[in-house]
């Protein structure tokens, strides 16, 4: 089994207007060294094969065609071997 | 006309829209549930209502997109047949790659829920032919997720092939900042798919289509479709 760790995050250069106002807020309690926020979604999901190639492909389509939307975001991900 | 409104756990402007077509247009009007499918014959209109499918999960309309109807939709467009998604319908298209572009949260993070001017910017389509070109109007607005984003390589397509078919305005006309509720670029409220049969718009026409309303705005879009589909202003099709 493999377990996916996924990150959504806007591209660069597409306004992230909830990062905005967190880091507003942030400054406003007096943290004022905080440049830039950026707020994403993490998903976590556990897929039932023993192949790690297979996994990837199919993590990659899951992202590709669901859960980011390419006009807007990016995503990465990690995989870790789980024990069954 | 034959229409069809489509229903998604979590629409809520169904009813609106099946109301508007059926009792104050007067047209053959079914509703669809998603997970039926349906020929590109069987309706001359297919409606994407307002409202929260799938509670908004993961992005708006991004998992209306995989049901059943939606691919007879898609079918139904590729046709020619005439689609128009309001609010959450509009976001349902963009996730469905039927419109270009995609939507984000509003720029001051507030749900908008009032009325809005709209300038009329391309009165040739089927949707909008019976408005005057650049005539201003008001329809009401109720969403979360307005924020109209596409790239400028995206916009500046959509600007030449004039497929921006409504946008914010104030009183005036003006496409100002100010009028702009959500942060949308160019201050875009509705967009159309280059053969014009496919329109997305955040504002609510079927909220505004009947006297006691207290504003018909919203009718003459219905009624640009009625036309259209009795070929009067086009000269014949569907």
């Amino acid at each position: 089994m493999y377990k996916a760790e996924i990150k959504v995050f806007y591209k660069k250069g597409v306004l992230d207007p909830q990062g905005q106002a967190v880091k507003g807020a942030l400054h406003h309690l007096g943290f004022l060294d905080v440049k830039e926020v950026r707020i994403g979604k993490i998903i976590f999901l556990t897929l039932e094969t023993e192949d790690k190639g297979e996994a990837e492909e199919k993590v990659k389509e899951m992202c590709e065609s669901l859960l980011a939307n390419p006009v807007i975001e990016d995503y990465s991900f990690i995989l870790l071997e789980e024990e069954r | 006309m034959r229409c069809a409104v489509i229903v998604f756990p979590g629409s809520n402007c169904d009813v609106d829209c099946f109301y508007v077509l059926r009792d104050v247009l007067g047209q053959n009007t079914d509703y669809v549930f998603h997970k039926e499918k349906f020929s590109p014959n069987d309706f001359d209109l297919i409606v994407l209502p307002g409202g929260f499918s799938y509670g908004d999960y993961l992005r708006a309309g991004a998992i209306a997109r995989f049901s059943n109807a939606m691919e007879s939709v898609i079918r139904a467009s590729e046709k020619g047949k005439l689609v128009l998604g309001i609010c959450n319908g509009f976001q349902i298209l963009l996730e469905a790659g039927l419109l270009e572009g995609a939507m984000m949260k509003n720029k001051d993070l507030k749900f908008h829920c009032h009325d809005v001017y709209l300038k009329v910017e391309n009165n040739s389509t089927p949707f909008t032919k019976l408005y005057r070109e650049n005539e201003i109007i008001r329809m009401p607005i109720a969403h979360g997720y307005g924020n109209y984003y596409a790239s400028p390589e995206t916009i500046e397509k959509l600007v030449t092939r004039k497929q921006i078919v409504f946008t914010y305005c104030d009183e005036e006309g003006n496409l100002t900042e100010k009028a702009n509720p959500n942060g949308s670029v160019r201050n875009i409220a509705g967009i159309c798919n280059e053969n014009r049969n496919v329109l997305g718009l955040m504002p609510h026409p079927e909220r505004c289509a009947e006297e006691i309303l207290k504003n018909t705005d919203g009718k003459k879009l219905f009624e640009s479709i009625l036309e259209y589909t009795k070929g009067g202003l086009f000269g014949g099709n569907a």
